[in-house]
Order: C-alpha cells, then sequence, then structure tokens
C-alpha cells in the first residue's frame, strides 16, 4: 500500500517537477555552421534532463549587435542564465556587481573543476578574486596558426615556415609567380590577429606578456614593436587589392582553391576545410606561426549571471554541468576545430592539428609561452584592447611609418587606461 | 466642464508630449550626467566631472569619425536634393512612362540596409563586382576600388546613401512640382522667361517647405548613418570610414566605455542642435508670421 | 520669304524638341540604371548555384533558374538547430508592423489635429520639440529605454517593441500631420465649431475624411521604418520573438560556414517584399499624399 501511494505520489510529481523544470535563457552568437550544430549536442541533453532551452542568437560582427541585446538586459534587471563572454571581461561584470552569488559554483566545486581544469583556464572562469567559478569553459582555440595549400606550396618547392624570415622569402617567390601569398580579410579583429602572431613571434614571449597583459607603454613604443610593425607592412604587401573588408572564411576559401597559398587565422578555419571535405596533410597544412614556442589561446566560456527564479538557478546548474561534461567537451570540438578546455578527454578521435594543439599547448605551458590572446579579448581591458586594434588596423590600411605607429600605440594606450 | 473644454487640446497632446519628454529629452538628460561619470561595462552613477569629454577629443578616431560625418553629410545633402530636384523636374516633363521610371526611383527607400549594404558590398568590391565585370568585357586597366582605397571608402558610403535617399527627395519635390499652378509657368512663358529661368527663379524659391522638409530627413538619415556604415564598410579599411553612429555604439556595447559613449553622443546633439534648430526655428517662425 | 523662315524655325524647334525629348529620356535612363542595378543584382544571383557565382559574372543571368535558395531562405536547410530560415520571423514583424503603425500614425493625427486648428500658447515650442526628436541617435538610448521597460515590467516582450517603435514613430508621424493639416483652411473648423461641433467630433468627423492622403504618406513611412529596423528589434527582443531583419541579419552576417550568397539574396528579398509591394502598389498614392501635405504652407 505504502508502495502505490508513493509510485502514485511519484507520478503526479514528475509532470509537475517538468513544467517547473529548469530553465535557461542561453545568449550568443553562433548562428550556422559547425558551431551551431555543435550547439545542438548542448540543446538536446539539456531538453533530455527535462530543462526548457531558450535560444537567443544575435549573429553579426564577432558579437556587436548580441552586446547591446545582453547590456539591455542587464540594465533592465533582466539578465539572461547565461551569456557567451569571455576572458577579463567576466571579472568586469562580477566587479558591476551582477553575478554574485555565483550560482554555478557549487556545481564546479561539487564536480572537481580545479582539477578537471588547467589552472590557467581554471583563473578565467573565476570571480570574486578567484574564490568562486561564475563562467563555464567550452573550448581552447589556438590563434597563431598558419593554413597553407599543400598543392601550392609542394608545387613550388615551399615548406610551412619556421621563422618569419622564412615566410617572407616563400611569400615574394610566390608572388613572382602571380599567386597570392596571404589570403587575409582586412577588418580590424582579423589585423589584430595577425598582429598578435607576429609580436609573439618577432619580440617573443616575453615582450608579448609585457606589451598585451601588462599594457606596459615602454614595451609598446620600443623598438621591437618598431620591427613588428615593419613585418606588418611587409605582409600587407602579401595580401591582394580585395583584402579589405572580407570576412574571414571567404579568405579560407582563397586558400582552398589555391588562389592564394597562407592565411594566417585561429584554429576555427579548420571547420572550413572539414566542411568542405578537405583534409590536413592531404589537402592543406597547419602549423603554428613562427615563435619560440609560444602559444595563444582564446578560451570561449559562459557567463553565468544573476538570475531570479528557482528554475532558472536550477537552469544554470544544470547547463554549466552539462558544458563541462566529457561528452559535450569532445563533440563540441571536434565540430568546432579547438580542443577541449577539460583535461581528461581524449584525443584520439580528434585530426592532426588538434593533436599538435593539444600537445604544443603542454610544451608552452611548461616554457612560459602560453599566453592569452590579446586580439580576441582574452587578455586586457576592452578599451584597452579596442585602442591597440585601431592603431593596428590603422597602420596596416594606410601607409603610416612604423614610428609614427609605435607612437600613436603609446599615446592611445595611456589615453585608454 | 468649461475648464476641459478649454484645455482639451492640451489634454491630449499631454500624453504624447509626457512620453516625449520622458523617452526623448529625459533620456537625453540621462546621457548627458553619464558622460559626466565613469562608467565602462555598465552605467555607474559616481559624477567624475568633464574628462570624457578631453578623453573624447585627444582620440585620433574621433576626429576622424567627426571628419566622415561632415563629409558624408555634406555631399550626401547635396546630391540628393541637385538629383531630387533634376528628377523631379524631367519627370514633371509630361514623361510617358513615368510611372515606372518614379517606381524605380522610390524603391531603393523600401530597403533596409542589410538588404541595401549586402548588394553594394558586393557591386564595389573591385575583385567581385564592377571592377571584375569591366575587365571581363575587354576593359582590362579599369579600376574603381575605392570601397578597399583608405580615404574613398566613405565616398561609397555616399554613392550608396545617395542611391537609397535620393528617389525620396524625388518624390518629395515632384509632390511640391504638382501643386504648383500651371497657370504661374504658363504667364511666366508669355512673359519670354525660358524654362530655366521658370524653374530656378520662379518654382524652386516657391518650395521652401519642401526644401525645408527634405532637410530635415537628410540630416535625420545621415546623423543615424550606421546601419550602412556597417552593413557596407564596418568603419575601414582601418578606420578611415568611421562615423560619430559607429564611433559611439562601438564605445558602449564592445569596449565598455560608456561615459566615453554618451560624451560622444552629447556632442552629436549639440551639433545637430547648433544647425538644426536655429533653422527650423526660423522656418516656424515665417510660417506663423505668413499665416 | 517670310513665310519661309518661320516654317524653318518651327522646323528647327521641333527637331530641338525631339532631340531634348531625346536627352531627357537618356538621363532618365542612365539614373534607372543606378537605381536597378543592385536589384538586378540580388534577383540574378538568389538564382544561381553557388558554382555559377564563383565562376560568373554577377551582371551575367542565371543559366537555370535555382529555386532551392528561395526555399532554403524561407523554411531553413531543416536541421533542428542552429538552422536559419525567414519563415516565423517573418510572421513575427507582421504582428510588431501593425499595431504599432495604426497607434503612432493615429495620435500622430490627433497632435497634429490639436497643434493646427486649436492653437494654444506655447505650440510651435512644442513642435519644435517633437521635430527635434527625430534627431536623436537611437543607439544612445538604448539603455535607459531598456532600464525604462524592465521597470515596467515588459522589458524583452513585443508588447515593449510596439512601445519603443510608436514612441520614437510618434515624432515623424506628428511632423507629418501638422504639416498637412495646418495647408486645410481654418474656416471648416471654426464653422464646425459654431455648429457645436466638439473637439472630437471635428477630429473624427471632419478632419479624418479628408486626411486619407497624409494618412497613406505616414503609414507607408512608418510601416517602411518599423519593417526594417534592425536595432531595436535586435536589442528588446530574443529567440523566436525577433523580428524578421534580425533572422536575416542572423542569416547574412553569420561568422562561420560558407557564405551561400544565393540563399543570402533569397532572404534579402523575402524581408524587403512587403515594403517593395507597398513602394510599388501604393507609390502613386504616395506621390498625391506628399502633394497634399508638404507645400502649402
Amino acid at each position: 500500500m505504502k508502495k502505490i501511494i508513493i509510485a502514485i505520489l511519484a507520478m503526479s510529481l514528475v509532470p509537475s517537477l517538468s513544467y517547473a523544470g529548469p530553465k535557461a535563457e542561453v545568449l550568443h552568437w553562433w548562428t550556422s555552421g559547425g558551431e551551431a550544430k555543435a550547439l545542438k549536442v548542448l540543446k538536446d541533453d539539456f531538453a533530455a534532463k527535462g530543462g526548457e532551452w531558450l535560444d537567443m542568437p544575435v549573429a553579426g560582427g564577432g558579437g556587436d549587435a548580441a552586446m547591446q541585446t545582453l547590456k539591455a538586459r542587464i540594465v533592465a534587471n533582466d539578465a539572461p542564465a547565461a551569456a557567451q563572454i569571455k576572458g577579463p571581461t567576466i571579472q568586469a561584470y562580477d566587479r558591476e556587481g551582477v553575478v554574485a552569488p555565483y550560482n554555478i559554483d557549487a556545481v564546479a566545486k561539487a564536480e572537481g573543476w580545479d582539477k578537471l581544469l588547467s589552472k590557467q583556464v581554471a583563473s578565467h572562469m573565476k570571480c570574486d578574486d578567484g574564490k568562486a567559478y561564475c563562467a563555464a569553459p567550452v573550448n581552447i582555440h589556438r590563434i597563431d596558426w598558419f593554413w597553407a595549400n599543400k598543392k601550392v606550396l609542394d608545387s613550388n618547392g615551399i615548406k610551412m615556415p619556421t621563422s618569419w624570415a622564412e615566410f617572407n622569402a616563400a611569400a615574394d617567390k610566390l608572388q613572382a609567380k602571380g599567386i597570392i601569398p596571404l589570403a587575409h580579410g582586412s577588418q580590424p579583429w582579423q589585423d589584430a590577429t595577425v598582429f598578435e602572431a607576429v609580436a609573439l613571434g618577432i619580440g617573443g614571449n616575453d615582450f608579448y606578456r609585457k606589451a598585451f597583459v601588462d599594457a606596459d607603454v615602454a614595451t609598446l613604443s620600443g623598438s621591437t614593436m618598431k620591427k613588428v610593425f615593419d613585418q606588418m607592412r611587409k605582409l600587407k604587401s602579401y595580401t591582394d587589392e580585395g583584402s579589405p573588408g572580407r570576412d574571414w572564411n571567404v579568405a579560407t576559401a582563397m586558400v582552398m582553391e589555391g588562389k592564394a597559398a597562407f592565411q594566417l587565422m585561429g584554429d576555427w578555419a579548420k571547420g572550413e576545410f572539414a566542411a568542405a571535405g578537405l583534409k590536413p596533410d592531404v589537402d592543406y597544412y597547419c602549423a603554428s606561426t613562427p615563435s619560440d614556442n609560444g602559444y595563444l589561446y582564446n578560451v570561449d566560456s559562459f557567463i553565468f549571471y544573476k538570475v531570479k527564479g528557482s528554475d532558472k538557478v536550477e537552469g544554470q546548474k544544470l547547463l554549466a554541468s552539462l558544458m563541462m561534461g566529457k561528452n559535450f567537451q569532445k563533440v563540441f570540438n571536434i565540430y568546432k576545430g579547438s580542443i577541449p578546455a577539460r583535461l581528461d578527454v581524449s584525443m584520439d578521435d580528434f585530426d592532426k592539428c588538434a593533436k599538435k594543439s593539444n600537445s604544443d599547448l603542454n610544451t608552452a605551458a611548461k616554457k612560459g609561452g602560453l599566453l592569452p590572446s590579446f586580439a580576441h579579448g582574452m587578455t586586457l581591458e576592452l578599451g584597452v584592447k579596442g585602442a591597440i586594434q585601431d592603431v593596428v588596423t590603422e597602420h596596416f590600411n594606410s601607409n603610416m611609418s612604423s614610428d609614427d605607429a609605435v607612437k600613436k600605440l603609446a599615446s592611445a594606450v595611456k589615453a585608454a587606461i | 466642464m468649461f475648464w476641459l473644454k478649454r484645455n482639451l487640446p492640451r489634454l491630449v497632446i499631454a500624453p504624447s508630449f509626457g512620453v516625449l519628454a520622458w523617452f526623448v529629452y529625459g533620456f537625453i538628460l540621462w546621457t548627458i550626467y553619464i558622460s559626466f561619470t565613469k562608467s565602462k561595462l555598465l552605467p555607474q552613477y559616481k559624477f567624475w566631472g568633464i574628462d570624457q569629454y578631453f578623453r573624447l577629443w585627444s582620440m585620433d578616431r574621433w576626429h576622424v569619425a567627426v571628419e566622415n560625418l561632415f563629409i558624408f553629410t555634406i555631399l550626401f545633402l547635396i546630391l540628393c536634393i541637385f538629383i531630387g530636384i533634376v528628377l523631379a523636374i524631367l519627370l514633371d516633363q509630361k514623361i510617358r512612362a513615368e510611372g515606372f521610371l518614379r517606381t524605380i526611383y522610390l524603391y531603393p527607400m523600401a530597403l533596409s540596409f542589410i538588404v541595401t549594404g549586402t548588394a553594394w558590398k558586393w557591386i564595389l568590391n573591385p575583385t567581385l563586382g564592377i571592377e571584375k565585370f569591366a575587365r571581363d568585357i575587354g576593359f582590362e586597366t579599369f579600376t574603381f576600388d575605392w570601397l578597399t582605397t583608405p580615404g574613398m571608402s566613405i565616398y561609397t558610403i555616399v554613392i550608396a546613401g545617395v542611391w537609397q535617399s535620393s528617389g525620396f527627395i524625388m518624390a518629395i519635390f515632384l509632390a511640391g512640382l504638382r501643386s504648383v499652378d500651371d497657370e504661374i509657368i504658363k504667364a511666366a512663358k508669355i512673359d519670354g522667361a525660358n524654362l530655366v529661368s521658370i524653374y530656378t527663379k520662379i518654382i524652386l524659391p516657391m518650395m521652401r517647405p519642401v526644401f525645408m522638409s527634405a532637410i530635415v530627413i537628410l540630416v535625420h538619415l545621415a546623423i543615424k548613418s550606421y546601419d550602412l556604415v556597417i552593413a557596407l564598410t564596418a568603419g575601414g579599411p582601418g578606420i578611415s570610414s568611421d562615423m560619430p553612429a559607429v564611433f559611439m555604439t562601438q564605445m558602449a556595447f564592445h569596449r565598455s566605455e560608456i561615459g566615453l559613449a554618451s560624451a560622444s553622443a552629447i556632442m552629436m546633439f549639440l551639433t545637430v542642435s547648433a544647425i538644426v534648430v536655429p533653422y527650423l526655428y526660423s522656418e516656424l517662425k515665417r510660417e506663423d508670421e505668413r499665416k | 520669304m517670310r513665310e519661309n523662315n518661320f516654317q524653318s524655325i518651327e522646323i528647327k524647334s521641333k527637331k530641338k524638341k525631339t532631340f531634348y525629348r531625346w536627352v531627357l529620356f537618356l538621363i532618365l535612363g542612365i539614373f534607372a540604371l543606378y537605381y536597378i542595378t543592385p536589384l538586378y543584382v540580388m534577383i540574378v544571383t538568389s538564382f544561381k548555384s553557388m558554382e555559377e557565382i564563383r565562376q560568373g559574372n554577377l551582371l551575367y543571368l542565371p543559366q537555370t533558374l535555382n529555386f532551392e535558395s528561395w526555399k532554403v531562405a524561407w523554411h531553413g536547410q531543416g536541421f533542428s538547430a542552429g538552422d536559419v530560415y525567414l519563415k516565423t520571423y517573418f510572421w513575427n514583424s507582421v504582428k510588431l508592423v501593425v499595431p504599432a503603425v495604426i497607434i503612432s500614425t493615429l495620435l500622430g493625427a490627433i497632435n497634429g489635429y490639436a497643434l493646427t486648428k486649436w492653437r494654444f500658447k506655447g505650440d510651435s515650442w512644442i513642435f519644435l520639440l517633437f521635430l527635434f526628436g527625430t534627431f536623436i541617435p537611437y543607439q544612445a538610448i538604448l539603455l535607459p529605454m531598456s532600464r525604462t521597460l524592465g521597470a515596467m515590467g515588459i522589458s524583452n516582450s513585443i508588447g515593449g517593441l510596439i512601445l519603443v517603435h510608436v514612441v520614437y514613430g510618434l515624432c515623424f508621424t506628428t511632423l507629418f500631420c501638422r504639416n498637412y493639416y495646418i495647408s486645410i483652411s481654418d474656416e471648416i473648423v471654426k464653422a464646425a465649431r459654431i455648429d457645436g461641433a466638439g473637439f472630437f467630433k471635428i477630429f473624427f468627423k471632419i478632419m479624418l475624411p479628408i486626411s486619407t492622403p497624409i494618412l497613406v504618406v505616414t503609414v507607408i513611412w512608418q510601416f517602411t521604418m518599423i519593417w526594417n529596423d534592425f536595432l531595436f528589434g535586435a536589442t528588446f527582443t530574443f529567440g523566436e520573438e525577433a523580428p524578421v531583419q534580425v533572422a536575416l541579419n542572423n542569416m547574412v552576417l553569420t561568422s562561420t560556414s560558407v557564405k551561400r550568397y544565393n540563399v543570402d539574396m533569397a532572404a534579402a528579398i523575402i524581408a524587403g517584399f512587403p515594403t517593395l509591394i507597398v513602394y510599388i502598389l501604393a507609390g502613386k498614392y504616395f506621390i498625391r499624399g506628399l502633394t497634399a501635405g508638404s507645400v502649402k504652407g
């Protein structure tokens, strides 16, 4: 009898539970392609656990439009459960008081995220002076990659460059034959992406840290920085006239079609090769840009804001736990071209480039070359980052001399801090 | 009861006026206050001073944006009004296909910026559009690469902007011409005036209110020319085609410089007020006097 | 001799006339090309396959009519997540646009009527305030607006979005209607007042019936502005409730995956279709309405 009553009670409870079940509004700008497919994995997992997922995609300009939506919601006291925010911006939101009381910290502690993540990644996910988790990482992208068309390189007797001088020599050779050496879309963020890889290669790890982590004005205006700008000017001459404003994936297509030889881009470019059915070392090469065991990372993550209502809090907890799930981290990153943020995911099913990314990351971490990408907002306050980016893109798209560029850089950064 | 009757017009305006006071002027005051704070990621309310204005005017990018706004607004106004008047006068010559042509001139106004931007970006792109077309059909040295040339890209925004708005201005002027009494033209013709001087000396001066509507609409579009810039050049190459509305949006939402963005918004308000308000006021006064 | 001379002048002037006629058509034709080319490119591209777009020239006609991209733009490709299409969002825009246009137009009409036919002290100042409201850059008011909407409890809803469009449309509708009503003789109103008709009776029985020309203009303007709005739609709605321009933006500006220009163009045409139709069908009335309202100060 007792059992029956319990059974009836349980049955009557189940529908009401699913009714008031976990709920989450997720703001992101992954609207199509591999990223969206990968996100579907998460969405399905979430629904399978009885949750109600409200999708909130706003594409465009790497999240520019999404930022308007997000800030409007926060100001209206109606923050979404989770939003695609990364780097120091996470802690900046915490300082504005819209993240505490850190709803997902309990989940993170219970699941032992400290052991599942490297210290460096974990530090990006914590608020309240590193005491509580407030964001969940989904991947690690590497920025400093060269992608190249295998046929073009092989037929011209060119190997993947191991120094910037080698790259310049190869580019000169290609250009003489009428091949565009560098496929590039000159948009501010793409210019900054190339710039930081060049800075890492020419200046070295310590230089990069001083310039882009500490925002040290002397380093930003020094003679090494001039050399970086000199190389940028050279790279500009290796691009074609259609470059300004071109989308990055259009540039990737130029490499695929053999119109251009190289592209410098983060490993989301791999998704384009994969979508076209191309394979590493068969159709294209991937190699890190020349540097001393440097590795520029970008960790995509979701911040969890303060929300009202227990269904929403439950939704956040469930979402955080699923995002860190082994299965999601694997499937998502195979689609996305990145590697898992979680350390204990097997790399067996990943391609060659991802495996290289993983092993390079470990080497870089040991040798002090594991550095946050400034172009992708993993270091520096957004205002400072933007000020640097303005100068970089202005220099790249004009006849500005390297001397003027470093002067401008110094004054722009001073004004932004 | 009498009071109610007497004040009914005011009462009817009151809700709209209240809405206006809060949503336009209240928000302007809010923005002014925020421009005096250190607001970064989200608005903060601690008073800081006028430092944001000094920061703003020390930024190269802001100077580029302001300069571009002047270039754009002046060219946009002149070209739209000029093309609008020319087309309106030509269409007013009892043309057979008038309805058809008018629709063609007018339709761009119906399209949103995303649509406009997508199409024009393609047409103006040197490796895909007009330049490629001209080279394909045999003009191998033809170049048209303004879109990707710093310093010239602002003019491509003018081209697309004029494309979108000049038809509308044509419509306003055509409407103006239509309401001019034919007798006036006939009389002038009898007096021996030629067609050009009839238009420049008699008809166009009669259309002051049309100019006012056209200028209000065009200045409004120019100041808000955010969409077109984003869709066409996104401010590039580099920052060479930046505009104040783009600058403000970038600072407020992408750079976490809400204080600075508010300062730039106030500068925009001040510019508009300085130019437009005296003009509007004098026009209204003139209207009143004529009554 | 004299007659001959006269004839030759006449022939000359006739020749001159046809010559001017040709010049006239040439100029009009060149401008027509300038205006029509982008639409032509969009339509042609939407029917091409991706292969054809890559290989061919943007001005060439498609080899075969390919409706696939139109289907994809409207229905999507059929994945259940991350699929972008216009269908649902198109109807969202309809639901948004109809009430917003009606409310803002009616309010504009009654404001214009009160400001011109029941003049009171300071009315031109009030009008100036309305007029200046048209110049406010919308990016600057997003944050205080969302704060207000949040306080009213309609943040993030179609209702909130309607309010936003009504508020900022009001400045334009008032401007249009006021300029129209000021051209209508005050005598009609005076006569009606002597007959004892009140404020609202005059408005509904006398003014509104003769307002069709300007109402057409106002409705077309508001319809275009609200239908084409992206900024407010993206900021104050989310997900399934977003208007069509947000969906179009998500399709066209997506950050990954190969660009399908044919689908982009088809989607752009679909999203612009209602406004295009309005301009094509009602263009004539639009000019008439402007004629009635804009000139006679």
